[in-house]
């Protein structure tokens, strides 16, 4: 076939695109994450039976703003990563503020403690568990934002694989924050951190296999 | 996005004219992709001096490409940085099928711009994209046939084939999508 034979094969009949796809694709696939991580959590490990007491806590609600913003810039990195030729520009620098704002609040909290209460604000009383049942629930989104990526077009296979599993991680870490019972800034900017970035480093890894086109 | 540097006349009515082909509009979509294969031709044969054979394949390769995913682009985006960003993946895509021999040594970041070079002049290509069309399963070969060479509508097509018409929609749409896939692993 000639090029210019391909070149009317492919116009003719070629009808009108979808506007917004790349931000249609990753509502859907944001949504059937967040729904299956929402029943992972009920089915495996249950909401904190104190919630209802919980959500009147200002703690609780730093927790869901950390987690909330990650997954937000996280979500907008995703987006530009899918498509060829956008630059990242300021966004990385919206994905490094949350954490710095954490780790400055735990900074504050572990200075001010009594130096035999430091070690039990960092470890609370789970986290040998939180970062596995963070990875655990971030698998159904994982799924569905590999999903909205392979429809798109990534051309930094690796980077657009880790920005996929920051983000369902991000979606996994705000369903598991309402079971969750730890309240302390030190705890949730290690543990939950490292958590999300179990199914990151799972999307590095896989990305340039995952999402080649 | 923030792209700096002129915006040249080329290059903008190249952009009306995708922009136009997006809303639906095919003679300007196939002037878009005419003109833009020109284009691609001249940045390609720059960057594969050593692999004249496989300039064309890359160019058909890449305007497949561009067609598949012309659901990215994005009207605000300059359109030279998607069309080099989605040529310049499938070339390191190709040098690396190519296989780790020291075909990576001419820089790839060379400026590519639409105003400036173009090259009409198609070689043939050594890769015939009519053979393996007719290695996809009916249901996409058969959309394609009727719609894409024949130039047949939906409803006609649906009639021919007994299938739906969004049965007709999907099978061009993934039958293209297969066809790059195919290229893809072969070579």
């Amino acid at each position: 076939m000639r090029t210019d034979e391909l070149v009317a094969m492919l116009a003719s009949g070629a009808g009108a695109v979808q506007p917004n796809q790349a931000l249609r694709r990753y509502a859907i696939a944001v949504g059937w994450g967040a729904l299956g991580a929402a029943l992972l959590m009920v089915a495996l490990i249950g909401p904190r039976p104190d919630l209802g007491a919980a959500v009147l806590l200002p703690m609780f609600w730093v927790k869901v703003a950390f987690v909330a913003c990650l997954a937000a810039a996280s979500l907008l990195v995703a987006l530009r990563l899918s498509r060829p030729g956008l630059r990242l520009a300021w966004v990385p620098g919206a994905l490094a503020a949350p954490v710095l704002a954490m780790w400055v609040l735990a900074a504050f909290v572990l200075m001010r403690a009594d130096p035999a209460q430091r070690a039990q604000l960092f470890f609370g009383d789970t986290w040998n568990s939180c970062p596995f049942l963070i990875a655990l629930l971030s698998a159904p989104a994982f799924v569905a934002v590999v999903w909205a990526m392979k429809g798109l077009a990534p051309t930094r296979l690796r980077l657009a694989g880790a920005a996929a599993g920051l983000l369902s991680g991000a979606v996994g870490t705000l369903m598991y924050s309402l079971h969750c019972p730890e309240m302390e800034a030190p705890f949730i900017g290690f543990w939950y951190l490292l958590g999300m970035l179990i199914p990151t480093a799972v999307g590095a890894l896989l990305g340039p296999r995952l999402l080649r086109w | 996005m923030e792209e700096t540097g002129r915006v040249n006349p080329s290059e903008e009515r190249l952009r009306q004219l995708l922009i136009r082909g997006l809303a639906g509009d095919a003679p300007a979509y196939h002037a878009f992709l005419q003109d833009l294969s020109a284009h691609l031709r001249a940045y390609l044969r720059r960057r594969l001096a050593r692999l004249p054979d496989e300039v064309e394949d890359l160019v058909q390769e890449s305007l497949l490409a561009i067609h598949n995913q012309r659901h990215t682009y994005d009207a605000g985006q300059p359109l030279t940085a998607w069309v080099h960003a989605i040529a310049k993946y499938k070339l390191i895509d190709l040098l690396r099928r190519r296989a780790k021999r020291d075909l990576l040594n001419d820089p790839l970041d060379d400026e590519f711009d639409l105003g400036s070079s173009a090259d009409t002049e198609a070689a043939e290509a050594r890769r015939d994209l009519g053979k393996l069309l007719a290695g996809l399963p009916e249901r996409q070969r058969l959309p394609i046939v009727h719609m894409k060479l024949e130039g047949l509508s939906v409803a006609q097509t649906a009639r021919i084939t007994g299938m739906s018409e969004s049965a007709v929609k999907v099978g061009v749409h993934r039958g293209l999508k297969a066809l790059a896939a195919m290229i893809r692993d072969d070579a």
